[in-house]
């Protein structure tokens, strides 16, 4: 590695500044001024010469977020609970104290993600496998099939999803956006990229000594998959967290909004109190941020295995 | 007779194979075909009926929709607002990654990984709240960048930077330019980490100079690398929806109307469930139009 001792030229330099320039204006810029937008005072967010600095730091956006309690803290939707009911109406938990509204759209936001990873992972996990080290009729086509249909623009069926929904009786619940998350074939992809690397001579023994398909699964196949097990959690978790459009298809009664949606839906009520709507960004964006700087490594592993083909 | 049974042994085996491979796969494909694959197969279907978002089925009418599409002048100028915006980002934001990949990938982990974090902050940050202060940065009379211009002197007077057919289309892609580079450069720095380095060497001890080492060497080692992520790059700026449905509604007058919008739009503004459909398979076969061009234009090279 010689490259490390060598003397920076002016030309890297200069493309060393340019870098930092844009990222520090384009990038970093907005997530500070989201953050400090968040705590100014309505008037120095409306005023024509900005505080680049907040001179004084409030919680009035926070309290106003927080101010209508209308929502029950809990409130979960048991899916095709109808079919098994009597009178067909659906089962629905609901638990305690009333909350604002907002702080349910974050609960939902973090149940909505944790649920679409974990369904995504065990699915993905145990098809990735099948079509990395399974050899059975129609596995080709199948894995063809899949490669195609990632190909294609996740958005253009949810129009189409949307009235199945409402024909599985699922429409304006959470599990709308947390099922087609689960169906989309990215997470089989990524994980027959990284089963493909279990040796087939380690199966092979495993089932010489006599170890069934589900002990072979979880004390052979789980242990070495699990680098790509956390690079899909992470990657499914924050993908479904930001996923807007779905969720504006999916969901409209207020106590199954999630927090991008609760953030739209101020836009068009509150339009111009950019201090509020920080307030909601904020609360949208830096808790996943959070989450992505914690397992970022896994996360960057995940992007490269996905683009490796296969 | 030894030969038979082991024929057996090994049909009965290929069999257990097939049964606990489809087992395997089951709970996967079950979401597969019943949330992915049947609402594909819907899309196509009532894309060839009138049908409305109240109604059920709708009645058949062929390829009405198509016709009836190419000849509404709004969704053609959403398809060429479509087209600027695919022509104007995935060339940047290609050339871009590139660019900073390069710069970046030999430099010391902690500083590589820094550069990769900031790039991808927008993704995370997620695109609801990105826009939301972006709609504020670019804000006529309280937004921060009217304020640095005219103080800097760069422009006169305050614009009116999403309300103006001239500036509003290129609004929306500085955001999404900033949220569609992180990916990119992430699968850059690892593709020139891996390139192979005896080569470089060879050519450097030959006198090659660093550019001609970048093109001639790592260039074409990177080669399905760029490929995929020119393909990823299209297709998300085809589906840029979130950013016009937030900043401009689509308006001033149509100027930033996508298909992706005028989807959404007709389908739950004009109830023209048929017609957003068909839209959504002109856009699908776009995609997969210039997916299988990207693809056979990198195998030629």
């Amino acid at each position: 590695m010689n490259s490390g001792v060598k003397k920076l030229s002016v030309y890297q330099i200069i493309t060393l500044v340019l870098i930092v320039i844009i990222a520090v204006v384009v990038f970093l810029f907005p997530l500070y001024w989201i953050i400090t937008g968040a705590f100014k005072t309505p008037a120095s967010v409306n005023s024509p010469n900005p505080d680049w600095w907040p001179k004084e730091w409030v919680m009035r956006n926070f309290d106003t977020l927080f101010d209508k309690r209308s929502a029950p803290l809990w409130e979960l939707h048991v899916p095709l609970s109808e079919w098994f009911t009597q009178d067909h109406s659906q089962i629905v938990f609901s638990t305690g104290p009333t909350v604002p509204a907002a702080f349910r759209w974050l609960i939902n936001t973090v149940f909505m993600s944790v649920m679409a990873m974990l369904l995504t992972c065990a699915t993905a996990s145990l098809a990735g496998y099948s079509l990395a080290k399974k050899r059975f009729f129609g596995r080709a086509v199948l894995f063809s099939l899949i490669v195609a249909a990632m190909a294609l623009p996740k958005q253009v069926i949810l129009i189409p999803l949307l009235r199945e929904m409402s024909g599985l009786h699922l429409s304006d619940t959470i599990w709308s956006v947390i099922f087609p998350i689960v169906g989309w074939p990215f997470g089989v992809f990524l994980m027959k990229q990284f089963a493909e690397g279990i040796p087939g001579e380690i199966l092979e023994a495993a089932r010489i000594d006599g170890a069934g398909e589900v002990k072979t699964f979880t004390t052979i196949v789980l242990p070495m998959i699990k680098p790509g097990i956390g690079a899909l959690a992470i990657f499914t978790f924050i993908n479904t967290w930001n996923d807007y459009f779905m969720q504006l298809v999916m969901l409209r009664n207020t106590n199954v909004l999630t927090m991008p949606l609760g953030i739209s839906k101020m836009m068009g009520e509150f339009g111009q109190d950019y201090g509020l709507l920080m307030a909601g960004a904020a609360l949208a964006s830096v808790p996943i941020i959070i989450v992505f700087l914690i397992f970022q490594k896994y996360f960057t592993k995940g992007i490269t295995m996905g683009a490796v083909k296969g | 007779m030894a030969k038979v049974k082991q024929q057996s042994m090994s049909r009965e085996l290929a069999r257990r194979e097939t049964i606990s491979g489809y087992l395997f796969l089951l709970p996967s494909l079950l979401f597969f075909i019943v949330f992915v694959v049947y609402p594909m197969i819907m899309c196509v279907f009532t894309s060839l009926t009138d049908a409305t978002m109240a109604d059920g089925g709708g009645n058949f009418i062929g390829l009405k929709n198509y016709v009836d599409l190419f000849q509404d002048p709004i969704f053609r100028k959403g398809l060429l607002n479509t087209v600027i915006i695919v022509v104007v980002s995935v060339p940047t934001v290609c050339a871009f990654s590139l660019w900073v990949g390069a710069r970046i990938y030999n430099m010391k982990m902690w500083a590589c990984s820094a550069f990769r974090v900031i790039f991808y902050l927008p993704v995370v940050t997620g695109s609801v709240a990105v826009t939301v202060v972006w709609k504020w940065i670019y804000h006529y009379y309280n937004g921060i960048l009217n304020f640095v211009g005219t103080n800097l002197g760069l422009w006169e007077k305050n614009i009116n930077w999403l309300g103006d057919p001239k500036f509003a289309l290129g609004c929306i892609i500085l955001i999404l330019f900033t949220t569609s580079v992180g990916q990119p450069i992430v699968l850059y720095v690892s593709a020139l980490g891996n390139v192979d380095h005896t080569l470089v060497e060879a050519a450097q001890v030959d006198g090659a100079t660093d550019l001609q080492v970048f093109w001639k060497v790592k260039w074409p080692q990177i080669m399905p690398t760029t490929l995929y992520i020119l393909v990823i790059t299209t297709i998300n700026s085809f589906q840029c929806f979130a950013l016009i449905q937030l900043l401009t509604s689509g308006g001033p007058n149509h100027a930033t109307d996508t298909v992706m919008y005028y989807i959404y739009y007709s389908a739950f503004t004009l109830y023209r469930y048929g017609y957003a459909n068909a839209m959504g398979v002109i856009l699908a076969l776009c995609i997969a139009a210039l997916s299988a061009v990207q693809f056979k234009l990198a195998k030629t090279d």
